[in-house]
């Protein structure tokens, strides 16, 4: 009698969480939907309006797209030349020592620290070389951004990648070692081709990350509305705008809001399964 | 020969930039840590934890005198124990239900569900969690509450939880239950009193963790909590959090001295917590 | 302790005094000298744990990999000691092949036969690793079974045409002596059996030096002996004379089976 209770207690939970997901969905749906119905899904999406004054309110979710994919996808390429060393650090040059586990520890608190803590560093303490090297001359913009991101993800990246790099057997490293590769030749030939996948899989995880992130792009994009026209411009994020303007927002505005924060919902979600499917392979 | 030669330089050159690079990584941990400090440590002192965030005026009379802003973030300390711990009260049991359901029942469809959208949950930007909470409770409420907040975090914590759950009972030997169940006590007596106390290192390290990560969560608690100047102990009125503090002295001029001392104390509060979870963790797995 | 053993002619291999230790004090093989004939069959038996695995690794500098690993004494591999060169060099100079089939699971049949090139950085036109393909695969009974497949993945063969495989991948490189590591012990008899007749064909080109735990294995394919127990060398001599007229007691319990 126990047992049953306490088994259909375990299912209700789990049943719990599937509504909570199905109502995450319904009610971004919902709160989207006047947004769509006035502009159209397509021409929300494809428009880079944002005019919130009265009389001729339009909004538009493009320069916020473009802003997104932007400022994340140039972190995941500042991430590359330093996450791929430490993976490679850990996950094979040392492979079991202490200083592999003291390097991925350290790096793992990175991914410890609060986003606000990083915008403000980034604001105190990286936007002024930004503007010492003349390329914004305030030092906000996309590339500002990007760059404290790339340092946000790199825990997500390295980590994970160092693993898949591990797991590499060790029957094929000998192999290559017997044919006379050195380090380098084994690591090009063998290491990173068999682990390719589960290092690819990694850096999309990460990117899923830089996606959503919220309060470090915001304190340092800029917060324009309009669309970035180079790297080194203004701009805004799906999430640095919700952020931004959600609290002083009604009607069509946060509608249109709530539809940005569906797109993004949908973005992550859809990056995040590429993720999981390519590991799922993997493995 | 010498093309040997010239990949051995070349073995050891990228070898180098490997060691060299990884070394890089790990500078702005102690970069921020130590900005931070030197920011920071002038404003910690007792008032720091017992006196609520200073106004405007105070701030600036204080710094046209020289002296350090009055005042503290005990408002926001109390928002965050207190939203933490909703949070907590709501996601713990959820989330540690959930995954003795999926460690017992791995392969079935449903379980298969449930993991999915448990990693959809999870992998869900936390303005977007924000933007839910203020959709259920603030909207139907009629306002910012610090309940609000609690429901947004928890929503993030559950993912967590569930996934360490699991992986954790997975790691137990199946002879613990079968033991158990030979001893001929009921299935709910075996759960709950031999897998979860053996299990305990491994929850208390996952609960740890969530616990560090949506403590410093700043974006869902400005749609739902909102912050407040005063202490609040009502969970349905607006109520501040640290990073919420934070984010309010990063935006007032006059009180920007604050936002490293109350940096420095989220950031050691969260570390701190994060590194004593790694060390459980790390102890458990031994034994 | 110290025995003579039989003395070789003109040897592809010489170990002098050579001992191998995992830490310190501890030697899995000790002061082994031996001289091994060119273009002839060694097998190294004995009882696991008895360092015969350790002792053909060194040659090929494979301890290298795991810095715990000390080595001491002189190992020639045609007049120069391997120990002083490059351990690049001499991989490519002692081909190995691994107890367990390991081709590359990421490359074809074809690039599996050519990747010590590939490793060694040195690019091949088209029409030489073909014939490099074509030749490896023909020494080893590989190329009428998978001329028609080359392009796919080496995984997908058998473990004993993946075990011939890694020979081939091991001959591309002409290498001057070629090491056995029990390479049929995770082969059914039928491809074991291909595999012997393989070796036989082989030492026309290659000296070979086996490892293995199989005593019917080595007296059907060596033409010399060794016999290696707690990481000393025993015995070393012609296969007819050791497993015909054993001179030490302790190879004569092995070989009736008393032991090991």
């Amino acid at each position: 009698m126990r047992d049953k209770i306490f088994k259909k207690l375990l299912v209700g939970c789990c049943i719990l969480v599937l509504l909570v997901c199905a109502g995450m969905i319904y009610s971004l749906v919902s709160g989207s939907l006047s947004a769509f119905n006035q502009y159209g899904f397509f021409h929300f999406i494809g428009s880079s309006e944002w005019d919130p004054h009265p009389d001729r309110e339009t909004y538009g979710a493009l320069s916020f797209i473009v802003g997104t994919l932007l400022t994340s996808f140039l972190a995941l390429i500042f991430c590359i030349p330093f996450s791929l060393p430490v993976a490679l650090f850990t996950g094979s040059y040392f492979r079991g020592k202490k200083i592999a586990t003291f390097i991925s520890s350290i790096i793992d608190l990175l991914a410890g620290i609060p986003s606000i803590v990083y915008g403000l560093w980034g604001f105190y303490t990286f936007r002024p070389i930004i503007i010492d090297l003349g390329l914004n001359s305030q030092g906000f913009g996309i590339l500002t951004s990007s760059i404290i991101l790339a340092i946000m993800i790199i825990p997500y990246a390295s980590s994970l990648s160092g693993e898949f790099i591990s797991m590499v057997p060790n029957e094929l490293k000998e192999a290559a070692y017997s044919l006379g590769g050195t380090r380098l030749d084994v690591i090009r030939t063998v290491t990173l081709p068999n682990a390719g996948s589960g290092i690819f899989a990694s850096y999309i995880l990460a990117l899923g990350r830089a996606l959503g992130e919220t309060m470090a792009v915001t304190m340092l994009i800029g917060n324009t509305n309009n669309l970035p026209r180079s790297l080194v411009d203004t701009g805004n994020t799906m999430a640095s705008i919700i952020a931004n303007q959600f609290g002083e927002a009604d009607g069509l505005k946060l509608s249109s809001l709530i539809a940005i924060g569906l797109l993004l919902f949908g973005i992550t979600a859809v990056i995040n399964l590429i993720a999981k499917f390519i590991m799922k392979k993997f493995n | 020969m010498s093309s040997l030669r010239y990949r051995t330089i070349k073995d050891k050159i990228f070898f180098y930039c490997v060691c060299g690079l990884s070394s890089l990584t790990v500078i702005p941990l102690f970069a921020i840590i130590w900005e931070l400090i030197r920011k920071g440590y002038k404003q910690i002192n007792w008032s720091f934890f017992t006196e609520t965030a200073p106004s405007t005026l105070d701030a600036m009379l204080a710094r046209g005198t020289g002296d350090i802003i009055p005042g503290g973030i005990a408002n926001g300390i109390l928002g965050t124990l207190l939203m933490v711990a909703i949070a907590s009260v709501i996601a713990i049991p959820v989330g540690i239900m959930v995954g003795i359901h999926l460690s017992e029942h791995p392969k079935t469809k449903f379980s298969n569900a449930t993991r999915f959208i448990t990693d959809l949950i999870q992998g869900s930007p936390s303005i977007v969690i924000g933007i839910i909470a203020y959709a259920w409770v603030v909207k139907p409420l009629g306002g910012y509450s610090a309940f609000a907040g609690s429901v947004s975090l928890a929503i993030m914590m559950i993912p967590l939880i569930v996934r360490s759950t699991e992986e954790t009972l997975k790691m137990l030997p199946g002879s613990l239950k079968e033991a158990g169940l030979a001893l001929g006590s009921s299935y709910t007596n075996v759960i709950l009193r031999v897998l979860l106390p053996s299990a305990f290192g491994g929850l208390f390290t996952g609960i740890l963790l969530a616990v560090s990560r949506v403590m410093g969560e700043t974006a869902p608690l400005m749609l739902t909590a909102l912050g407040s100047t005063a202490i609040n102990w009502n969970v349905m009125e607006p109520t501040s959090a640290v990073p919420l503090l934070i984010w309010e002295f990063y935006n007032d001029p006059n009180l920007i001295d604050m936002i490293w001392s109350s940096s420095l104390f989220l950031l050691i509060l969260v570390l701190s917590l994060n590194l004593i979870a790694k060390h459980i963790a790390k102890k458990w797995k031994i034994q | 302790m110290e025995q003579e053993h039989i003395q070789i002619s003109n040897p592809i291999l010489q170990l002098k005094d050579v001992s191998i230790s995992y830490s310190p004090g501890k030697n899995a093989v000790k002061n082994v000298s031996a001289d091994i004939a060119r273009n002839k069959i060694t097998a190294i038996m004995g009882p696991s744990g008895c360092g015969k695995s350790t002792l053909l690794r060194a040659i090929n500098r494979m301890h290298e990999l795991y810095p715990d690993i000390k080595i001491m004494g002189e190992i020639l591999l045609d007049g120069k000691n391997i120990l002083k060169m490059n351990p690049m060099e001499v991989r490519r100079m002692a081909g190995m092949v691994f107890q367990r089939p390991n081709p590359f699971p990421t490359m074809s049949i074809f690039d599996n036969v050519v990747a010590g090139y590939k490793l060694n950085g040195i690019s091949l036109g088209k029409s030489e690793k073909e014939e490099i393909v074509e030749r490896c695969l023909t020494n080893v009974g590989l190329w009428n079974e998978v001329k028609d497949s080359l392009f796919k993945k080496g995984t997908f063969l058998s473990g004993g045409q993946q075990q011939r495989l890694c020979i081939a991948r091991a001959l591309a490189l002409k290498p001057d002596v070629l090491l056995m590591d029990e390479p049929t012990s995770a082969l059914d008899p039928i491809a074991t059996n291909r595999i012997e007749e393989l070796l036989l064909d082989l030492k026309n080109e290659f000296s070979i030096v086996i490892v293995t735990h199989n005593m019917s294995q080595a007296a059907r394919i060596s033409d010399y002996s060794m016999f290696m127990y707690l990481g000393e060398l025993v015995e070393y001599d012609t296969t007819q004379t050791m497993f015909t007229n054993p001179k030490d007691k302790r190879t004569n319990e092995y070989l009736s089976g008393q032991f090991g």
